[in-house]
């Protein structure tokens, strides 16, 4: 005889599972820490390599980064200034998934920091399904991908808590509608926090710092 | 997305669930997927055929419940069904829009034997 059995089990439970418990450990080290997400070339190392330096002396940093291939962004972390920075190669995977951060994680004695940022691989749509156990997403924008990208990339511009708008010193050069752009955002993602910044000229990178230095602090 | 890993999951709590309730065979899985949790049918379908193979599983009928995607105004409550690129209002324009459904995706029972 057939039986119905009930389940209403998501089916990303496992990997679910796995980041709780690396949340718990990062938690246990009073440690914050951040998932920065973007499509490639948005400039999240950039992002890093200018974030580092104004850290420099007031937080410890732990760098994880995560790419299909090479440690060039784990070596570009450790010379702006991370006191540790360790490269994930995902192995053709296109996003860090929970079990990836754990052994990062393993390799880190925790309590030595303050703050934990992970760069995700560049991908515009898988980052978001998969949760590592970060406290926040960070998804860096930028003005040259063009105003329309939380209207095709909506699972990303909901899976963030903390918007960064970079490159806005192309502004004058291309064609982006602020409005449109927001408007976008604001719908997936309704008052989410937002910095528009230039990783090149500096320019709204002391509000980013600010932010981040509060965040770390809140946690201790 | 990842119907590979997707189809993984699937089987895992499929098969998890079966031999808690000591089921001799799974002939239906029953997936509630929303709107906005991109996944392909025919994919799942043709992984499941290659993982279940060998399981008590591997007869199983994957049934696909899709629960479209809803919209809600925030300004006068109106629900409605987005369409492409454009998120605002219907009914009064207000841009100030929340998805209230969609998102599911869950295996929601199995039938055994």
């Amino acid at each position: 005889m057939t039986v119905r059995i009930p389940i209403v089990e998501n089916i990303l439970n496992a990997n679910d599972r796995l980041a709780e418990e690396n949340r718990a450990r990062i938690d246990s080290a009073g440690v914050f820490s951040i998932n920065i997400m973007a499509s490639p070339g948005a400039g999240k190392t950039s992002l890093i390599e200018q974030t580092l330096p104004r850290l420099k002396e007031k937080l410890r940093v732990a760098v994880v980064d995560g790419d299909i291939a090479t440690s060039i962004d784990a070596d570009r972390a450790a010379q702006a200034g991370a006191q540790a920075a360790i490269q994930v190669n995902t192995g053709g995977d296109c996003h860090l998934d929970a079990v990836m951060l754990r052994g990062a994680l393993d390799q880190l004695e925790l309590t030595q920091f303050d703050l934990l940022i992970v760069e995700n691989v560049g991908n515009l749509v898988c980052p978001a399904n998969f949760q590592i156990g970060t406290h926040l997403n960070v998804l860096v924008a930028s003005i040259p991908e063009g105003d329309d990208k939380p209207y095709k990339y909506p699972g990303m511009y909901r899976g963030m808590q903390v918007l960064i708008i970079n490159k806005i010193d192309l502004l004058p050069y291309v064609p982006f509608n602020m409005d449109y752009f927001r408007t976008g955002v604001e719908v997936l993602n309704p008052g989410v926090i937002t910095f528009p910044i230039s990783a090149k000229t500096g320019e709204g990178l002391d509000a980013w710092i600010d932010w981040l230095m509060d965040q770390v602090k809140n946690k201790k | 997305m990842h119907e590979l890993a997707v189809t993984q999951s699937i089987l895992e709590i499929s098969l998890r669930h079966a031999k808690e309730a000591g089921a001799s065979q799974v002939t239906g899985i029953n997936l509630v997927i929303g709107e906005f949790a991109s996944i392909v049918d025919d994919s799942v379908q043709f992984y499941w055929e290659l993982l279940a193979e060998g399981t008590i599983a591997k007869n199983a009928k994957l049934h696909f419940e899709r629960i479209a995607g809803v919209m809600t105004c925030t300004n006068c409550k109106y629900s409605f069904h987005p369409t492409d690129m454009n998120f605002s209002c219907p009914n009064c324009a207000s841009e100030f829009v929340q998805i209230t459904k969609g998102d599911e995706f869950r295996v929601d029972s199995i039938d055994v034997d």
